[in-house]
């Protein structure tokens, strides 16, 4: 479902260049739970960033079912992540003037454009997925971090993406609470056959993934799959 | 749509000390602007009122050359029959025109049989002038009836300073075109109030009155006077009127002249200035709104860096940002507009209701009577609603343009 040919990333500063992601392949199959894992500084945010289509590799070629997503121009690219990529971030990121039901239902509005009882009927079950039903008014600032983070699951789900992106989900959860939200991430993975790509350091999620990639100078030095 | 302003209105709502500041800071400008504007719309009507209904009417007719002796009243300057025909066959049917007075003007030795002044007269026929300058009578005092051959209405300064009173009999010296002097006794009839600009202090009389103190033998008049049915379509009429200035006489120069009230009065330049003011004032008013709104959507751009990373990443397309951040500025410019415009309306209804007096002049005792039409009010809040998005265009595409990971990044 997700092609990386030969990407590479280079950022200029001034007369000086820096390669921080080099010849980097990766093929990624439906409902795989893989995690980037590496150093910091290895590229695993850049990568995750690149495969996303939040930013674009200087040279290489992605192709995310059967599109190429590094030919399109920025509103296609913007299109393209509402249609078919989720994205859950370190920092929850929700919108604080919307309460949890309206932020899980921007992306319907706003992206999808679906009508209000399909979109009605898609938050209810989501929000009883993730446990936030009873939290549904309130707002980001009225609820703990885990809630948050499960807010924004159900916000990266709610398009039926056929892949999520997570970059550091947990490093801003206390232990018990990102035991929980792996726990949900992978009931998730096993409901709906989503796919989920992590960077991360956290071991947690390194033990619960099925596929783990290291990176180190933006270079894949291993990709391991894991039988449980 | 919906759904952007409802985000649009939570976001105003967020930070809502900064977003009341800068929409009383535009309702404050809409306020001063529309109670200005009231204001001086007052002043401005009354004067311009007085002006032409009670002494110059909307537009003149003169034979070529007149109005720029004016001064020295030329009777060699008159009209005479045959132009007055003309003139007469073209305002006829006229559809702008609503009546027309005849005047002879001129200037005479004013005596009270113990001392003598001189004054400027116009003589007319009472009927016709009444109607072409309808605010006329609002002018004179202590009068019984119209004016009446053998009468004369003074001028108030005139009245003063000569020590005469309404029923007192006066004697006119006058030199007509042919330097002939001939004297007539006339009772006071009544007072005239003077009004601003020239004409302002002239006094009375019947037009046979003139005829005979001049010992005109044939039909002649100083300036025709018309009053317009519409004075907002002057230009029009004015245009209409355009086969009495293309009259040319044998030597192929033309034989009248028509001037509006405009040209007539110099206090049309003060009403320039008001205007000019109007608009100096409605530049600031921009200008308060533009730089208000560009600093708030500036800030909020700042602020929600990481907000508008996430909108981005999760595929909200940069057009649709774009109408998030216009529909802030909107929203602010509708609410400075709309209760700047309420505030306003309450204002000028207040000043009614005081009836706030001033003097202009010899003029004393005025009352303002602001008045703001629904024209002022609408073009005032288009103006600051449309303000209120140019300013949010250059925050709203900062915005859009935002590169999301670094916007993410972002503290």
């Amino acid at each position: 479902m997700l092609k990386a040919v030969s990407l590479k990333k280079v950022y200029t500063s001034g007369e000086v260049s820096l390669e921080v992601i080099k010849n980097f392949s990766l093929e990624i199959k439906e409902g795989e739970f893989i995690s980037l894992v590496g150093p910091s500084g290895s590229g695993k945010s850049t990568v995750l960033n690149m495969l996303g289509c939040l930013d674009t590799p200087t040279s290489g070629q992605i192709i995310i079912n059967n599109t190429s997503v590094t030919s399109l121009n920025r509103t296609q690219r913007a299109n393209f992540r509402g249609e078919n990529i989720g994205f859950i971030f370190q920092s929850f990121n929700l919108i604080p003037v919307l309460s949890v039901y309206e932020n899980i239902e921007y992306p319907l509005i706003m992206v999808q454009n679906l009508d209000e009882s399909e979109r009605k009927k898609r938050i209810l079950k989501l929000l009883e997925e993730v446990g936030m039903l009873e939290h549904k008014d309130k707002t980001p600032d009225k609820i703990s971090g885990g809630q948050m983070q499960r807010v924004a699951i159900a916000r990266a789900l709610v398009t039926n993406p056929k892949i999520i992106f997570a970059d550091e989900p947990t490093a801003n959860l206390d232990s018990k609470t990102a035991h929980m939200i792996i726990e949900l991430m992978k009931k998730i993975q096993k409901e709906h056959q989503t796919t989920f790509v992590f960077a991360t350091h956290d071991e947690k999620i390194v033990a619960n993934v099925d596929r783990l990639i290291t990176l180190i100078d933006g270079e894949i030095v291993e990709d391991k799959r894991i039988v449980r | 749509m919906k759904n952007i302003l409802k985000i649009s209105f939570r976001n105003l709502k967020r930070n809502y000390r900064r977003t009341l500041l800068t929409a009383s800071l535009i309702t404050i400008g809409v306020i001063f602007v529309l109670i200005y504007t009231a204001l001086s719309g007052s002043f401005k009507s009354y004067t311009v009122g007085q002006i032409t209904d009670s002494m110059l009417g909307h537009i003149q007719i003169h034979k070529k050359g007149y109005v720029a002796s004016v001064d020295n009243l030329p009777l060699d300057k008159n009209l005479n029959a045959k132009m007055l025909e003309f003139v007469e066959s073209q305002i006829k049917d006229n559809p702008f025109i609503a009546s027309h007075s005849y005047r002879i003007k001129f200037g005479a030795m004013f005596s009270n049989f113990t001392s003598t002044t001189n004054i400027r007269l116009n003589a007319v026929n009472p009927e016709d002038e009444l109607a072409t300058l309808p605010l006329l009578k609002d002018r004179i005092t202590d009068m019984n009836g119209t004016l009446k051959p053998g009468e004369i209405i003074v001028p108030e300064l005139l009245i003063k300073g000569m020590d005469v009173k309404v029923g007192d009999t006066i004697v006119l010296v006058a030199n007509n075109k042919n330097g002939s002097v001939n004297g007539i006794n006339l009772k006071v009839a009544g007072i005239l109030g003077q009004v601003m600009g020239p004409g302002g202090r002239d006094g009375y009389i019947h037009i046979d009155d003139a005829k005979k103190a001049l010992r005109m033998n044939e039909v002649e008049v100083s300036e025709i006077v018309l009053k317009l049915k519409d004075v907002e379509q002057l230009k029009q009429a004015e245009k209409s009127l355009q086969p009495i200035l293309e009259k040319m006489n044998k030597m192929g120069k033309p034989v009248f002249e028509i001037h509006t009230w405009q040209q007539l009065t110099p206090f049309y330049n003060i009403i320039k200035m008001i205007d000019l003011m109007n608009i100096s004032i409605q530049i600031i008013l921009i200008s308060i709104v533009l730089i208000s709104i560009l600093n708030v959507m500036m800030m909020s751009v700042f602020e929600r860096i990481r907000e508008i990373g996430t909108i981005a990443a999760i595929g909200t397309p940069p057009l649709t940002i774009v109408k998030l951040f216009l529909s802030e500025g909107l929203m602010l410019g509708i609410f400075g507009a709309v209760l700047g415009s309420i505030v306003s309306m309450g204002i000028i209804y207040v000043l009614g209701i005081i009836k706030i007096t001033y003097n202009f002049g010899q003029q004393t005792g005025l009352i303002l009577t602001p008045h703001l039409g629904i024209n002022q009010i609408l073009s005032v809040s288009i103006i600051v609603i449309i303000i209120s998005l140019i300013a949010s265009i250059s925050p709203a595409f900062k915005a859009s343009r935002l590169d999301p990971v670094e916007a993410l990044r972002s503290y």
